[in-house]
């Protein structure tokens, strides 16, 4: 069980996320109204939100520091903020700003943060060969560090999935494979795509344990990363987790989402994680209800200034597009 | 008077080698792949490496492109300088993702701030009767691709310094030998693929072509296997009283345009010859680059000697249709000469 501290941290690490992502779909839209145009606009580009999804990185990413390798997917707000991300840079990245991540070139799916070691890829799978890597690195580097790959359920059918596991398997490396099963892989819903309904029994063929966590519980995925996590750095070789999380938003902005139904859209808002959580420190005394309000308060202020951060940066003068080719 | 003795290696040794004193200078130096532990790398690449350095810095692979060169990009990001086998060029397919997507754009896409210093050696070429997934060079494709050094050696002596200098490189470096270089007991023998190579470490710069002969009446540029068939059919010719410059690009990225412009400035004209398909490729940048550059200079239009845009057969007869060779670049030549 986390402590108190860890607790309200994750509190307002799934707030701080929740109203960046929100904050960031309705910036998405200026301009792109009434006739949705991806090109227009403050942001241009597809746009991958991560509302609900917040437990599963906020659970694992208690358990990291700076230097632990990350890697994410088409969808990273979520984990690069939980593994602290600055989120003015993250914004402005965004934003395709001077001032963000990679002076605007490498936008929401392609961030890389040197301060904490983050990286992410656009392409389904496609970071986990990355964090072996990052693993193996530390191995030979001789440092407790660990690498974590955070990868949705559809790319549980990918080749680089089953490459990465057998050779962090093989080579007992400590990555800790994190699943993040949102049911949804665009519109074809797992049973359509996956000859199993769990990934984390996919484990058992690679010989590491694979833990399964049936809710979008923060304290639950806490629980089975921290086991993980611990296991990676004392050298005990990787292990896989499958967190059912949930998808609140379309896979992309501007998805009509035609292939949900209204009543599994509102299930989704009824059962939201965050107000779960909050209800759940209330009543277990870990939160005043005021403390609730002001954690909502403090982080719509970050993230306000973040996005004023990145709206008032300048863009990059269009020539810096022929530099960082090579170093 | 005392006699010189020179030391001889082979272009797989000579690259060996290299990786070998770069592994002994830094720690941070490994190499993995398919079968370059034990075996010394299907083309010599590695031999000697494993029982110099142990299991833990020669460290062999499963199959598993994607994964083991996605590895060495994540390794690099973390401070490792790893050297990834991927055993023959043709089998980029399988790992093309963490190759192009992965390795080559991730210091652009983060401004500059993260830098992956990698080398992937690979094995290209044909004339051997290996058939299509097996015998192409395709370093134009790779070229073609922001974000990578693409070395494409000849010699002994230019392997051993463009390999270091690819280690040390803080950037992803492809590269490329062909089978027709190493020296391997089991080709037909080359007998420029063994050379003097120096003992000590020393690096060639990526990005300097080499004059690997002099001449006055036409420039022939190539790499690798090719610059072997062009300086026998420049023996030839100079028997025909046609001097042919031979250029070695040695690197397609970066390119050394001025030198190509250089030669082409002294002899007014140019053959290209090239082992990779022939649109979209090599030959059609090299002659981009004088028609751009050194165009008034032209006496004659240039020619191209390059691979037929076809996979490549089998058969033999087949296969060495398509292969330019020592009589086809000196009929090249002499078309170009007017003769």
């Amino acid at each position: 069980m986390p402590d108190n501290k860890t607790l309200r941290d994750m509190h307002y690490e799934m707030i701080r996320i929740r109203l960046f992502e929100e904050t960031i779909q309705k910036v998405y839209f200026e301009g792109k109204t009434p006739a949705f145009d991806i090109a227009a606009g403050t942001v241009p580009g597809e746009m991958h939100l991560s509302a609900g999804q917040e437990p599963v990185a906020v659970g694992v990413a208690a358990h990291l520091r700076p230097s632990d390798a990350v890697t994410a997917t088409h969808r990273p707000h979520h984990i690069a903020l939980a593994h602290g991300m600055d989120i003015r840079k993250l914004a402005a990245e965004i934003f395709g700003k001077e001032t963000g991540l990679g002076h605007g070139k490498g936008g929401h799916m392609h961030l890389f943060d040197p301060a904490t070691n983050f990286g992410c890829s656009g392409i389904i799978a496609e970071g986990m060969p990355t964090a072996v890597g990052h693993a193996l690195a530390f191995k030979k580097q001789g440092k407790d560090d660990i690498a974590v790959s955070f990868f949705g359920e559809g790319a549980a059918n990918q080749g680089a999935f089953h490459e990465s596991l057998n050779l962090a398997a093989l080579w007992q490396l400590g990555v800790v494979f994190v699943c993040e099963d949102n049911a949804w892989a665009i519109s074809v819903p797992k049973d359509k795509a996956t000859a199993i309904a769990n990934n984390s029994d996919r484990a058992a063929a690679y010989g590491i344990p694979g833990v399964l966590v049936p809710d979008n519980d923060p304290i639950a995925i806490y629980e089975a990363a921290g086991e993980a996590v611990s296991r990676a750095r004392r050298g005990g070789g990787p292990s896989l987790i499958e967190v059912k999380t949930d998808r609140l938003f379309g896979h992309f902005e501007g998805d009509a989402q035609a292939y949900r139904t209204k009543e599994e859209l509102a299930l989704l808002q009824e059962r939201d994680a965050i107000r779960a959580f909050e209800r759940r420190l209330i009543e277990s005394a870990d939160l005043t209800a005021s403390d609730a309000q002001n954690a909502w308060t403090r982080a719509r202020a970050e993230v306000d200034e973040a996005i004023d951060f990145a709206r008032s940066s300048p863009y990059p003068e269009p020539s810096a597009a022929l530099q960082h080719v090579f170093a | 008077m005392a006699i010189e003795t020179k030391r001889l290696l082979t272009t797989s040794k000579a690259i060996s080698e290299g990786i070998a004193q770069e592994m002994e200078r830094d720690p941070s130096v490994f190499v993995m792949g398919e079968d370059i532990g034990t075996y010394g790398g299907i083309f010599g690449a590695t031999e000697g490496l494993l029982a110099k350095f142990g299991p833990d810095r020669v460290m062999d692979t499963p199959i598993s492109e994607t994964a083991f060169i996605g590895a060495a990009v994540g390794a690099a990001i973390s401070g490792m300088r790893p050297i990834a086998e991927l055993m023959f060029v043709d089998f980029f397919g399988v790992c093309m993702d963490q190759i192009y997507n992965h390795m080559a754009k991730i210091h652009y896409e983060s401004g500059g701030n993260v830098k992956v210093p990698m080398v992937v050696t690979t094995a290209i070429g044909g004339g051997y009767g290996d058939g299509a997934q097996h015998s192409q060079t395709l370093y134009g494709m790779f070229a073609h691709l922001p974000g990578m050094k693409i070395v494409v050696p000849s010699t002994p002596y230019d392997a051993k310094g463009l390999m270091i200098a690819a280690i040390r490189d803080d950037n992803p470096v492809v590269y490329m030998f062909h089978k027709g270089i190493m020296g391997l007991g089991w080709m037909t023998p080359n007998p420029r693929a063994t050379a003097h190579v120096p003992e000590e470490p020393y690096t060639i710069p990526i990005g300097k072509a080499d004059v690997k002969r002099e001449g006055r009446d036409l420039t022939i540029v190539t790499v690798s296997l090719m610059v072997h068939r062009a300086l026998d059919a420049a023996d030839d010719l100079a028997t025909e009283g046609i001097e042919a410059e031979v250029l070695d690009l040695r690197s397609l990225v970066p390119l050394d345009r001025e030198a190509i412009i250089a030669s082409v400035m002294k002899t007014h004209r140019i053959l290209v010859v090239d082992e990779d398909y022939r649109s979209f490729g090599m030959s059609g940048e090299v002659i981009t680059t004088v028609i751009e550059g050194a165009f008034d200079h032209l006496d004659a239009p240039p020619v191209r000697l390059a691979y037929p845009d076809v996979p490549i057969p089998y058969s033999r007869p087949l296969e060495d249709f398509c292969l330019p060779s020592r009589d086809k670049i000196a009929a090249a030549a002499r078309q170009l000469m007017g003769r």
